[in-house]
């Protein structure tokens, strides 16, 4: 049996699968299929200060092998949160990895007290920080885009959160230098990385002759995404290698449909993965991708997962 | 997988591998029996089933959605569950080229059934094209409780009716409408709805079809002092409550609007909750009222091209 678990600042995770923020609600629906408990950690919905009710409709457009999405971060809040979905996964015994945004970093940083706060912060195994999201304080531009404003967010958070608690940064794709903003939210004290969010795309319907979503742009994701995913978790941790990013864990995320495609991101240095969009198209898909990734490790005669992390870069 | 109080108030819900055991075409579409006993078992009227598409290579990543046409749960195959596909795109087109014995993957049942009414009262039927799948079983139902139950079945034209043989077997009388006149009456079921329902006295008035034509059907409903039960049709991605894409507005037991998911919320809803108002031109916006509505949320659509003011009432 290949040993599957991972050490992720300070938690030890049974296997490095999770569920991504955003394409697994909060819990409930997709214990349906399987025991939420068995991944490694629950990643949840970007949860905000105040409820939000999300963008109209249509949000979503199909892509070759993929889709967009327009959602507008719909959510309940972060005191229903800590009312009522936190405790419901404490009480199934997952591992959770909250995810939180905002609209600007004193908003993360409220979130942030908030959680530390809730009765049911024990299940919590780290925060993820969403930072693909508007900043109000300048004029709506994406914090992901800006390495200092995604510094300012990460200290924040940072400072809300006890020291055994990791946070992890979600980098956007659609920057330059991805390697500039992962520097510069380590060095604001991140404790690892979560890489990548979506891509900004957009569809037009030529039936109509008008954006096919109520929002204009969406988020790209899916398997067709996968190798930018690849080529982040790459390029990041090549820099880490080089010395130019303390070295902090990755976990891998981006069109991750089945186990062979996380192995890919491992092999890039992902220490953990994240099974996102493909959880649409099978409920299941969280729990087989991490059945199939033990087994290929197996096949390949690893002995544990840590191992096969970074193995591509031949070092 | 055994739903625990997670899955309180949800019915049970399956992943298999279905068989295609007939496959015949009807009027203008494509109606499927599939071997899926699972399925068929727990399954009630106005629920819906999820199928993968395109097979294993399949760059249509999302499944496709149907409102359950019919199940037997103890058939000479095992349980089977019957869908009706109009072939619009490359997903539906490639479920429409199925052969007997070839493969689909189903998901279900998914969503709310059509509740039924304690007494045995009156009710109206009313199907918009291939979204009457649903009413027969629907009305078989409602006849074994004592239930006189009416149809009202209505197309764009004669080859887009579904079911009219179906109805006057399975109904105490059938109204046909066609815009163009080729069968039936020519018209809107809405134009035939009020003389059916002051004629039988239908305390409940159940739909299935196009949104405009739901919200004048909600409407008439709610003039002649009937509850009307619809069951909407939303474009969905996941199908199971974890994509947030099929949302729209309704108003919920404590009076607030909010944006709810159509697959485990619906996708039947009462008529009088749905805020139809917000629906135009293919777009939903959010009402400026609803719970977490942001600021400019009535701006999205008007930039998107969609109208500043609704139209409402619309067929």
């Amino acid at each position: 049996m290949v040993d599957m678990s991972v050490r992720l600042g300070g938690f030890t995770l049974p296997n490095p699968v999770m569920t991504a923020s955003g394409c697994a609600a909060n819990g409930k629906e997709l214990h349906r299929f399987f025991d939420v408990s068995e991944l490694g950690a629950f990643v949840t919905k970007s949860v905000q200060a105040q409820p939000r009710s999300g963008r109209g409709t249509p949000r979503m457009a199909e892509t070759p092998s993929g889709m967009l999405n327009s959602i507008g971060l719909q959510g309940p809040g972060i005191d229903a949160f800590v009312a009522e979905d936190l405790p419901w996964l404490a009480a199934r015994g997952a591992r959770v990895l909250p995810s939180i945004a905002g609209g600007s970093s004193t908003e993360f940083a409220s979130v942030a007290a908030t959680l530390r706060g809730s009765s049911a912060f024990g299940s919590v195994v780290g925060v993820e920080v969403n930072i693909s999201c508007p900043n109000v304080a300048n004029r709506g531009l994406v914090f992901a885009t800006d390495p200092l404003a995604s510094a300012k967010v990460t200290a924040l958070v940072r400072e809300q959160l006890p020291r055994e608690v990791p946070v992890f940064v979600k980098l956007s794709p659609d920057v330059t230098d991805i390697g500039a903003v992962a520097s510069a939210c380590v060095k604001a004290g991140a404790d690892g990385l979560t890489m990548i969010n979506t891509l900004l795309g957009m569809a037009i319907d030529v039936d109509r002759m008008r954006p096919q979503l109520a929002g204009i742009t969406g988020g790209l994701s899916g398997p067709g995404i996968r190798p930018v995913a690849v080529r982040a978790v790459w390029q990041v941790r090549q820099a880490m290698f080089e010395g130019r990013i303390p070295t902090v864990p990755i976990i891998g995320v981006g069109g991750v449909r089945t186990g062979r495609d996380a192995l890919e991101l491992v092999a890039a240095g992902a220490s953990a993965v994240q099974v996102g969009t493909a959880t649409f198209a099978d409920p299941l898909a969280p729990v087989r991708v991490r059945d199939e990734l033990a087994a290929l490790l197996e096949d390949k005669g690893y002995a544990g997962l840590s191992d096969a992390v970074a193995a591509a870069h031949g070092r | 997988m055994t739903a625990d109080e997670a899955g309180a108030g949800r019915a049970r819900v399956t992943t298999e591998l279905a068989e295609v055991i007939a496959t015949r075409r009807v009027g203008a579409y494509q109606h499927l029996t599939l071997v899926a006993p699972g399925v068929a078992e727990p399954a009630r009227p106005g629920q819906f089933v999820a199928l993968a598409v395109g097979g294993e290579a399949s760059a249509n990543l999302l499944r496709r959605c149907f409102s359950i046409h019919k199940v037997t749960p103890t058939g000479t195959y095992g349980g089977t569950v019957e869908v009706v596909v109009s072939a619009v795109g490359p997903g539906t087109r490639w479920l429409t080229s199925l052969q007997p014995h070839a493969a689909v993957d189903v998901v279900g049942p998914l969503g709310r059934p059509f509740p039924l009414p304690k007494e045995p009262v009156p009710c109206v039927l009313v199907g918009g094209g291939y979204g009457s799948a649903p009413l027969f079983w629907l009305a078989t139902q409602l006849r074994e409780r004592g239930c006189s139950v009416e149809m009202v079945l209505g197309a764009a034209s004669e080859d887009r009716l579904f079911g009219v043989v179906e109805a006057r077997r399975s109904c105490d009388g059938v109204t046909v409408t066609t815009d163009d006149g080729s069968v039936g009456l020519r018209g809107w079921v809405s134009d035939v709805l009020p003389g059916v329902l002051e004629r039988t006295g239908g305390r409940v008035v159940y739909g299935c079809g196009p949104m405009a034509m739901l919200s004048a059907v909600s409407a008439i409903a709610t003039a002649h002092g009937a509850v009307s039960q619809v069951a909407v049709e939303e474009s969905m991605a996941c199908g199971v409550g974890v994509c947030m894409t099929c949302v729209l507005p309704a108003i919920g037991a404590d009076g607030a609007t909010r944006m709810v998911r159509s697959c485990v919320e619906g996708p039947v809803f009462r008529g009088d909750r749905v805020r139809w108002e917000a629906f135009a031109d293919g777009y939903c916006q959010v009402p400026p009222d609803a719970v977490g509505a942001p600021a400019g949320a009535a701006a999205d659509a008007r930039r998107a091209g969609g109208p500043s003011t609704t139209t409402g009432g619309a067929p």
